[in-house]
């Protein structure tokens, strides 16, 4: 890693700004990180010339005092958002080639905000899975490796792993990510960096492929809190063009920013004490416990009884929202078509068999299934209801504390292949992050030390609904005590 | 009543029972979800955003407009506005339907209960029946197939994708191919007064789904619980053509059951050609839509002030318009021929307004169904493009009325006007009046003069009509009135006439 491609979005900002070097300067060394960095197939689109037309710009606008928030970032985009001109598949053969003649209204919104796009990041295919080895693009490869002798490719985690990997190893100063049920903090957690899934409708989905769209929600990677603060504030914001954007003012994230926590409760729920987690996990929380208690933190058990529902209520609620979500792609109108034996619905079957890789045709079946007349009271109504429960958990959570601290998740980064045959148990990688996600509460991954293996290990913090500051405020206390500062050996 | 129609089938009387899911379409500038255009007619692929197109990540977003035209016709047929509704997704692939679905309200629609009044006889209040009205909900059209452009393939114009409609459900409450025509009439005339539909049914800005079953009359099944088993027909698009799938199926159905089999439940279409309904796909080949709350929109809530201003503006209906012309002294019938269509409900209006005199109503309704409407027709004008303006016919019917000119010469006038080769196409009546010189005198001594020649030219008339013969008086009449080209006054010529045959 070059000094430049180290450095925090903050520090690159106010490099920059005070004329320590140019943007052009930050955008050649990611670019050469980039390029130098293909071995961890982080990219699926690689977009140096974009990131040298923003940074000539920041650097002009430095020149006649025009900056703008993130002149002189430059950022990895996920797949999953429309960014026009360029490549947008969703890491999905279905998609392959589709050249969006429009921009998400994230995206545009950091492009007009100054930030540089490095590239398109590789991602699980239609942000399903928790390893990315569900992408059409092959598998993101995580920077980390396990010091046990062997040299087996970890995940990054997912569906955001290229996200997660650029930034860990350096090849993005910061990345976008979606958030469906863990999508941004479970890879967070495995590459050692932060990631925050706002409150559902800070960020407008307009643009970015749909998953699930009532738990689909964007969010920004980095390698600190602040640098989370900072790509949120101008992520953030309402958006007539999606109905279920809130239409409230963005908070300024980074101006707030506090580790002092005097005053504030934070609650451990119980029910995510569960069998089988290792216990370095469990000392790393018991940890957490007591670096927020040092920050002024009182901690307190608090109950979240419906929990045990959460994953299985999210595995009928997303699928189903998905098969519907996804039914678009059908070879009439964009991406691939296969003509079959030249009928309609040989065209819909061949397009969408040779499209979808495994994990989607899953989904889309468990999600077809649970709509099904007969099933549809069984399983999905009851997954509404059960939802609901699970929101009033919190809820009622929230009258005996202000935020909530968890791991992110059960495991450390796994080897490639290790649960790709087995689909429960890579879905049991959510099993924290999955309840935030169906109550649209804002939550964060933040690094918080390594495990026996020299893997890191991340804190979830769950907030009040719009409580964005609190869970950042909340993760800045523990980055600051536990002073993760491990990088990945570069071996690419 | 017309409500006896009845089916005769080898072994009895049928009763046929009928309900109707028309589909009317939003007039809004743009679609239900997206920001686009919806004119007709437009070159294919024009009227199409990227929402309508499914691109990725595109979402919905509700158009006001649609809902307010949907609560406004809701309003118009009394019925209950939800306050809370929401939008679902039904499911389907075809190759017209973009999203993969269809974005509707089955579970709580924007509207419910309602009902709509027919008069299945037009001069008789007591034909009155009200078929009730089981909810209106606003849903997405789909895109349209072309089959005619390839040789091989099929092309896709989206245009009216995504474009907002209105479905409403009636209850199956008809009992004839006469009620339903009536009803379709009667919502139709209400969709245009509202101004929700213009109701072109040529163009499918409104098009109708059949449900057809038929009981034995005094059978088990008078309730509407024991309805016969039903079949749907799809996109009827005229109302003709409604009342000829309901005569058809009816007709068919009996004869399936009398010959021993069972009526299907099943979805149908319409051959206009050949006046026949055939089979579309079975029960076993419905979808199965798999309806769910669409998870990219928030639930629909109304507020009191949006209700408020709906509701303010709505105009005068076609039952309280009927009732009031009613009130001014017009029958019962030109009533319902004037309010049966908005366009001509406002141009009698405008005349009566511009007449200022409520006494000369019925006169008024009187020339502009005879006069007018039967020119009209004669053309093929629509009213809307009546080379007679309003202004215009209140100016005639004002010299009707103040005595200038008889109503046989308003005749000659109103034909000229509608004449292109008479040169006073489009001329004011009074112009016309003037320039032919067809003013009505009351001249008693030009008058006498004639009415001296013609008894003088008839004195074997003059004395059977002295011998008793009383109805030779208009044959005097005719011949003075003929005599002094239409122009006398009738009143005085009348006098005059009575006096000289008296003396």
């Amino acid at each position: 890693m070059s000094d430049l491609t180290s450095k925090a979005i903050a520090d690159l900002r106010s490099g920059f700004r005070s004329g320590d070097f140019s943007a052009r300067e930050v955008a050649t060394a990611y670019n050469a990180a980039v390029a130098a960095g293909r071995a961890l197939n982080a990219f699926t689109v690689e977009t140096p010339e974009i990131a040298l037309a923003a940074a000539d710009a920041a650097d002009a606008a430095r020149t006649s005092d025009d900056l703008k928030p993130l002149s002189g970032i430059p950022l990895g985009i996920k797949d999953l958002f429309a960014t026009e001109g360029v490549d947008t598949t969703a890491g999905s053969n279905i998609l392959k080639g589709f050249k969006p003649p429009y921009e998400s209204t994230v995206s545009g919104k950091l492009k007009a905000a100054g930030a540089g796009m490095l590239g398109k990041l590789n991602m699980d295919e239609f942000a399903m899975g928790s390893s990315n080895e569900t992408s059409a693009f092959g598998p993101v490869i995580s920077p980390w490796k396990r010091r046990d002798g062997g040299n087996a490719a970890l995940t990054p985690g997912g569906s955001s792993g290229g996200s997660a990997s650029a930034v860990a190893a350096g090849l993005a100063a910061g990345a976008t990510g979606t958030d469906t049920g863990g999508s941004i903090r479970q890879p967070a957690a495995f590459a050692g960096i932060c990631g925050i899934k706002p409150t559902y409708g800070r960020c407008s989905r307009w643009g970015i492929v749909s998953f699930a769209s009532s738990l689909d929600q964007a969010g920004p990677m980095a390698k600190t809190v602040r640098d989370c603060a900072i790509l949120l504030e101008v992520m953030a914001g309402f958006d007539k063009k999606d109905s279920t954007s809130l239409d409230l003012p963005v908070p300024q994230w980074e101006s707030g920013l506090s580790s002092d926590l005097k005053g504030q409760r934070v609650g451990i729920p119980r029910e995510y004490r569960i069998e089988g987690v290792p216990v370095e996990i469990d000392a790393l929380w018991d940890k957490g416990v007591e670096w927020l208690r040092d920050a002024g933190a009182e901690p307190v058990e608090i109950s979240l009884p419906h929990t045990v529902h959460a994953l299985p209520t999210y595995y009928i609620i997303a699928p189903a929202e998905a098969s519907s979500n996804l039914a678009r792609y059908d070879g009439i109108r964009y991406g691939l078509r296969e003509l079959g034996d030249g009928g309609l619905d040989g065209l819909y079957a061949s397009t969408r068999a040779a499209g979808f890789g495994a994990e989607v045709k899953r989904r889309v079946m468990i999600g077809t299934y649970v709509l099904s007349a007969g099933f549809y009271d069984a399983y999905f109504t009851k997954a509404q209801k059960v939802r609901t429960l699970i929101k009033r958990d919190f809820t009622q959570a929230f009258d005996r504390c202000d935020f909530i601290l968890t791991p992110t998740a059960p495991s450390a980064a796994f080897a490639l292949g290790d649960k790709s045959s087995d689909p429960i148990a890579m879905y049991l990688n959510d099993v924290f992050a999955v309840p935030a996600s169906l109550a649209g509460l804002p939550a964060m991954s933040v690094p918080g030390g390594l495990d026996a293996h020299r893997l890191p290990l991340g804190l979830h913090l769950i907030g009040r609904e719009l409580d964005e500051q609190g869970v950042l405020n909340a993760a800045l206390a523990i980055e600051e005590r536990a002073g993760f500062t491990h990088r990945a050996e570069k071996w690419w | 009543m017309v409500n006896d129609y009845r089916i005769q089938g080898d072994t009895g009387e049928w009763e046929v029972v009928i309900g109707l899911e028309v589909h009317a379409q939003v007039v809004s500038n743009a679609k239900l979800f997206s920001g686009a255009a919806t004119a007709f007619g437009a070159e294919p692929n024009t009227q199409v955003s990227l929402v309508d197109a499914a691109m990725p990540g595109m979402l919905p977003v509700p158009n006001r407009e649609c809902i307010r035209q949907a609560v406004r016709t809701g309003m118009a047929i009394d019925a209950k506005i939800n306050r809370w509704s929401r939008f679902d997704r039904k499911n389907y692939f075809y190759a017209d339907l973009p999203q993969g679905y269809q974005i509707s309200q089955l579970y709580h629609p924007l509207v419910g209960e309602g009902a709509v009044t027919v008069l299945l006889d037009e001069k008789d209040e007591g034909s009155a029946r009200t078929i009730g009205v089981e909810r209106i909900h606003v849903e997405q059209d789909a895109g349209k197939l072309m089959h005619d452009q390839h040789p091989t393939m099929s092309y896709v114009d989206l245009n009216r994708s995504g474009v907002a409609l209105m479905e409403i459900v009636s209850r199956p409450d008809m009992r004839s191919p006469g009620e339903a025509g009536a009803y379709l009439r009667k919502l139709r005339a209400i969709l245009r007064y509202v101004g929700s539909c213009d109701g072109n049914m040529e163009e499918g800005s409104m098009r109708a789904d059949v449900n057809v079953s038929v009981r034995r009359v005094g059978g088990p099944g008078e309730k509407e619980a024991e309805l016969g088993t039903r079949t749907e027909t799809k996109n009827v698009n005229s109302v003709r053509f409604v009342m000829a799938v309901i005569e058809h199926e009816a007709r068919r159905q009996v004869e399936l059951i009398e010959e021993g089999g069972a009526v299907a439940q099943e979805t149908r279409l319409f051959d206009p050609d050949k006046g026949v309904t055939r089979t579309l796909r079975s029960k076993e080949d419905a979808h199965d839509y798999r309806y769910f709350p669409d998870p990219d929109l928030l639930p629909l809530e109304l507020e009191d002030e949006f209700l408020a201003a709906c509701r303010a503006s709505l105009p005068e209906l076609p039952d309280a318009k009927r009732k009031r012309y009613e009130g001014l002294g017009i029958t019962a019938y030109n009533a319902a021929v004037l309010t049966a269509d908005v366009e001509s409900a406002n141009y009698f209006d405008n005349l009566l307004d511009g007449l200022q005199r409520p006494e000369f109503a019925p006169d008024a309704a009187n020339w502009v169904i005879s006069e007018l409407f039967g020119m009209l027709n004669r053309t093929g004008r629509d009213i809307s493009k009546s080379p007679i303006s309003v202004r215009q016919a209140a100016e005639l019917l004002s010299l009707i009325a103040d005595g200038t000119i008889s109503k046989t010469i308003a005749k000659q006038v109103s034909e000229l006007m509608l004449d292109e080769n008479s040169g006073h196409f489009g001329d004011d009546p009074t112009r016309i009046v003037e320039t032919r010189g067809l003013k009505q005198t009351s001249d008693t001594g030009q008058i006498d003069a004639r009415i001296d020649e013609i008894l003088a030219a008839n004195t074997d008339k003059v004395a059977q009509y002295k011998a008793g013969k009383e109805a030779l008086f208009g044959f005097f009449v005719g011949q003075t009135m003929k005599a002094m080209a239409g122009k006398a006054n009738p009143a005085v010529l009348n006098e005059r006439l009575r006096a000289k045959l008296a003396a």
